[in-house]
């Protein structure tokens, strides 16, 4: 059932502006159905991503996205909106490299400007050990054909001005991965647009509708859950659906989720907190990027920088902030860039990541039939969102692992085959 | 900041301690099918409810023990009293 989308143009806008009409709603609110033929549980970016390629693709559109409130409401809307492809390892960088990829076209693909916008990548170097860990990241991404390379202060200095490249901080810069095609994108309008698109091919979007159980029939376990059984529906607070498909695409409650269909999974959840300042002329057109010093900084088209850390040290599911992050985050900026000393921060926020015991997520089937995972994000959901639902989408219609996410499958666990990826944002260095 | 309630220290800041992570009985490696041992190595409950963890006070009395916390609210429950048993690393 394809609906007549409303197109976003110049031309329709001066048309409805001259005319008054207002614009359509984005997405229906429909009655859920008693069956659909797959249920994306997490109407986050990743779970939209999911179902707009499951209808886009492979042309299944009668499918389900529920969320217990609201489209985006989870991590798609508390990261940092940074999307880079330079990563460690081979798999990590070819699998970063097709999101970003995707990144670059969504604008046309999906009819929405979710301002792209492609300003560069720097990734600070403040020891010996770091400085070789770039060298490695920059070989590695050559050789698949990922713009990288690693630059000298001078070269840093004059990318960033307001960096401190001196020989003054503790931690002195002492040079970067530079990273051309990373840049930032502005994260709801992605959610929105993903939304919009799936809508427009028929799929449903549900929310405050929360997933209670996961029913399960021929498992070894209580209930028919576990190894070895199939999933035959979901219940909700809105009623039972069945479905032979559920897809697992949250952030923070993945483990919980999983758990419904009997499935262990190796993750902890663990807050991560960030902040925005008061707005400023623009005077940092780059992503700056400091492993050590767990800070990571870019400034946003109203001015404003957005500063992102490290997960806290504690696993809890409590989004409360604290005093020490903002005294921590502040000291590791003013390190970075002592100029902007004088500026207030305006907000903190924190969001929930799933992280896993090798900085990589875990993607594809389980041991039980029907339940796939898109799960264990932990600081690098945001940039991976179109590539997963793109690659998770062929998995459902296929029945078949795609190779780019082949290394990132559940039983990597059982094999002892981890993929160390010592380039993502929460790996100090 | 969490407040957690040392058996030996009394109440520290979470700063002053290393967070161990959840609790689990340890197979004997002798016996321990590799399956299992990375089901112990790797696997998680990650409740968002009451959890059995271990901590390390690293720089007050330098020991490990167990404690119960409520991973929704950061609630900790019940704490071991210095020499009880569960005070010993899990």
């Amino acid at each position: 059932m394809r609906r007549r989308p409303a197109k976003y143009s110049a031309a329709a806008l001066a048309w409805r502006g001259l005319r008054g009409d207002s614009w359509p709603r984005v997405w229906r609110d429909t009655e859920l159905k008693r069956s659909y033929d797959a249920v994306v549980v997490g109407g986050g970016v990743h779970g939209l991503a999911t179902a707009y390629y499951l209808a886009r693709n492979h042309g299944i559109t009668d499918v389900a996205v529920v969320d217990k409130a609201y489209l985006g409401s989870g991590a798609s809307g508390r990261n940092t909106a940074i999307v880079r492809a330079n990563y460690l390892t081979p798999e990590g960088v070819a699998f970063y490299d097709r999101s970003l990829q995707l990144y670059n076209s969504m604008a046309t693909d999906l009819n929405i400007n979710v301002m792209f916008s492609e300003r560069g990548h720097l990734t600070l170097a403040h020891s010996d050990a770091a400085l070789r860990t770039m060298n490695w990241r920059a070989e590695v991404n050559k050789l698949q054909g990922v713009n990288s390379s690693v630059i000298d202060p001078d070269e840093i200095k004059k990318i960033a001005p307001a960096l401190d490249t001196s020989d003054h901080p503790r931690h002195p810069i002492l040079g970067a991965l530079y990273h051309p095609p990373g840049g930032i994108v502005r994260h709801d309008a992605v959610v929105w647009g993903y939304a919009r698109a799936a809508d427009h091919m028929g799929v449903e979007m549900h929310q405050k509708t929360e997933v209670l159980d996961i029913l399960c029939t021929g498992g070894d376990g209580p209930d028919g859950k576990g190894a070895g059984g199939r999933v035959t529906g979901v219940r909700t607070n809105r009623g039972d659906i069945s479905t032979p498909v559920v897809v697992n695409c949250t952030a923070g409650w993945a483990g919980l989720i999983s758990a419904m269909a009997g499935v262990r999974l190796p993750i902890t959840t663990h807050p991560l907190q960030a902040a925005v300042t008061e707005p400023v002329k623009v005077f940092l057109n780059t992503v700056v990027v400091s492993g050590s010093l767990h800070v990571y900084i870019s400034q946003t088209d109203r001015g404003e920088l957005v500063f992102g850390a490290a997960v806290d040290p504690v696993a809890t599911y409590s989004i409360r902030g604290s005093l020490e992050f903002t005294e921590e985050l502040a000291g590791h900026v003013l390190e970075l860039m002592p100029g902007i000393s004088r500026m207030r921060l305006l907000r903190q926020w924190s969001g929930l990541c799933d992280m896993t015991p090798d900085y990589s997520p875990v993607m594809g089937f389980t041991p039980v039939d029907g339940f796939l995972v898109d799960v264990g994000w932990g600081t690098y959901g945001f940039k991976a969102a179109p590539v997963s639902g793109e690659q998770i989408a062929a998995a459902v219609a296929t029945g078949k692992t795609p190779e780019l996410i082949a290394p990132f499958a559940l039983s990597r666990f059982d094999t002892g085959d981890l993929v160390g990826e010592k380039g993502a944002a929460a790996v100090g260095h | 900041m969490l407040l957690v309630p040392c058996p030996n220290c009394g109440p520290r800041n979470s700063a002053d301690l290393r967070y161990g992570g959840e609790s689990h009985a340890r197979p004997d490696p002798a016996t321990a099918s590799p399956l299992q041992w990375r089901g112990y190595l790797y696997l998680r409950d990650n409740p968002a409810d009451w959890l059995r963890e271990t901590w390390y006070c690293r720089s007050g009395c330098r020991r490990w023990f167990t404690l119960e916390r409520n991973t929704a609210t950061n609630e900790f429950r019940d704490p071991p009293l210095p020499g009880d048993k569960r005070g010993g690393k899990a």
